[in-house]
């Protein structure tokens, strides 16, 4: 998106990636050292590992962050709406969020691994703790949000308390997890590289540092790079499309 | 049935730690009357609405709408508001439908929706097409709030409250925040509705034009708290052409002598 919020288009993307592949190559030119191989040496590597035990690293992290991902909006929507719509529920729940949100929950990593031991359970737990707490907090706002002439209109079409649940909160909620959930994409690859760096046996983030880079497989160190980055890529534009195609309202233009 | 549409027994109403809006406050209006209220800011004219519509309940009095005492919003009433109360992420056609699908939601249970009341889909297809062309916007059916006009929403607006066959239509300043000639257009195409559907109308506005445009019974409320109504009738209004005749201003001062 640029700044004016059009879509950037595809030719001007691909157009960029040229150059950057150029500068990388230059780069690899001009360094010569194997710790920077050229883009095509990284994708030769990254096609012959996928089949093998690179594409099995890049399905369990996948998959680790899809969980992550249905498991914190299956806890932060109803948590949300319920403090949106409860102020005694909101005035109860605000210390705790007050205190809780701003600490970056990864530094909790060692005790989650502690208690949740070395598997798929304590790296989905962080990475579902970071998310619901962003996810939490705009939900909430956004039911909170909600202007009280609407709710008074749909009220007077008869609705009581489940109707304007399912009517009104329930689809306002919906571009506000998508929302939220674009925006901490990136935090949750990070979290889940980070998770997968130490105590583990498997996932892009062992396969990067343990498996390749620990060994000096240069070329395949930046081909993991790559599988990682086409995974963050990929969620973001999955998440994107289906904010364009749930939410077309967002962006439909109009007089006011 | 010879109950009054509308019966205010000694209303009392007070907002929390405020001073009382109404007290003792009796109003009757009969079927299919058009009435206006009219008063200045923080007179509790909205309020009143408020109260009729089922979505306040008095502090002391009752009122009973079509002979029956009032304790939630009523199914065969409509409230359009000022600010069109429609759903940002639902198209005109899907607004227009909200109404029948909170009913179809209930059932015909008789609190959130009318007894006896079948709403299969192609019925509210049926009412919902009917109600669009009826206001001109069939066009929009897929449009989102966000893209049409002041004016067209509140069609949308008035057309979801038709579309469930109101027998009472409430009105909360619904055409204020709109430009004078759109203003002017939906309040010749309110009384075309009147005319046509028999409703019984109460529309509260701060404009004394739309007043005595509008509404042939005038009720003035002056500063709280209210206790005798005070009423100006205005049998010259229904003619959409009223703004045109001599009389029309000479009822704007009379009105207008009244507030102060």
């Amino acid at each position: 998106m640029t700044r004016t919020g059009r879509r950037v288009s595809l030719l001007d993307v691909g157009l960029a990636l040229i150059v950057l592949l150029i500068v990388w190559q230059g780069a690899s030119w001009l360094l010569d050292k194997p710790i920077l191989p050229p883009p095509l040496d990284v994708l030769r590597a990254f096609v012959l590992a996928l089949p093998q035990d690179l594409g099995r690293h890049l399905l369990v992290s996948a998959w680790r962050v899809v969980v992550s991902i249905l498991v914190a909006v299956a806890a932060a929507v109803p948590a949300g709406l319920a403090l949106g719509l409860s102020p005694t529920a909101d005035r109860l729940a605000s210390p705790f969020i007050y205190l809780l949100y701003p600490i970056p929950k990864i530094v909790f990593l060692p005790v989650v691994i502690l208690l949740l031991g070395i598997g798929n359970v304590s790296k989905v737990f962080i990475i579902a703790l970071i998310l619901f707490f962003q996810m939490l907090v705009v939900v909430r706002d956004e039911a909170a949000g909600i202007r009280p002439e609407l709710i008074a209109s749909v009220r007077s079409l008869g609705a009581g308390r489940r109707a304007i649940f399912r009517f009104v909160y329930l689809p306002a909620s919906l571009p506000a997890v998508l929302t939220s959930l674009r925006v901490s994409i990136g935090t949750a690859i990070a979290v889940l590289f980070f998770a997968e760096s130490f105590a583990t046996t498997s996932g892009l983030g062992y396969y990067i540092i343990v498996e390749t880079w620990g060994r000096l497989a240069y070329a395949q160190m930046y081909a993991g790079v790559l599988a990682m980055s086409l995974l963050g890529l990929t969620l973001y534009l999955v998440v994107d499309g289906l904010q364009r195609r749930l939410c077309p309202w967002l962006t439909v233009g109009g007089e006011q | 049935m010879n109950a009054p549409m509308i019966e205010v027994r000694s209303l009392t109403f007070a907002y929390p730690h405020q001073p009382p809006l109404f007290a003792d406050f009796s109003w009757r209006v009969e079927r299919e009357q058009a009435w206006a209220v009219i008063g200045p800011s923080g007179c509790g004219k909205s309020t009143l609405l408020y109260l009729l519509a089922g979505l306040r309940k008095p502090t002391g009095g009752q009122v009973r709408i079509g002979g029956q005492p009032l304790t939630r919003p009523r199914p065969h009433t409509g409230l359009i508001l000022q600010d069109y109360g429609l759903l940002p992420w639902a198209t005109v056609a899907q607004n227009v439908a909200l109404g029948l699908r909170v009913r179809r939601f209930y059932g015909p249970d008789g609190r959130h929706a009318p007894e006896g009341e079948r709403l299969p889909e192609e019925e509210i297809a049926r009412r919902v097409d009917f109600w669009m062309e009826r206001l001109g916007i069939a066009a929009l059916r897929d449009q989102y709030p966000a893209q049409i006009s002041g004016g067209q929403r509140q069609r949308t607006a008035i057309a979801r409250t038709l579309a469930m066959n109101p027998d009472l239509l409430l009105m909360d300043e619904p055409f204020s925040s709109l430009d004078a000639l759109t203003r002017e257009d939906l309040e010749r195409l309110t009384l075309e509705l009147r005319a046509e559907t028999g409703l019984t109308t109460v529309v509260v506005t701060h404009n004394i034009e739309e007043a005595v445009y509008l509404g042939r019974r005038i009720l003035i409320l002056h500063h709280p708290p209210h206790r005798q109504p005070f009423i100006v009738e205005n049998p010259e209004a229904g003619d959409p052409d009223y703004r045109q005749r001599s009389g029309f201003q000479a009822r704007c001062n009379r009105v207008r002598d009244l507030l102060v």
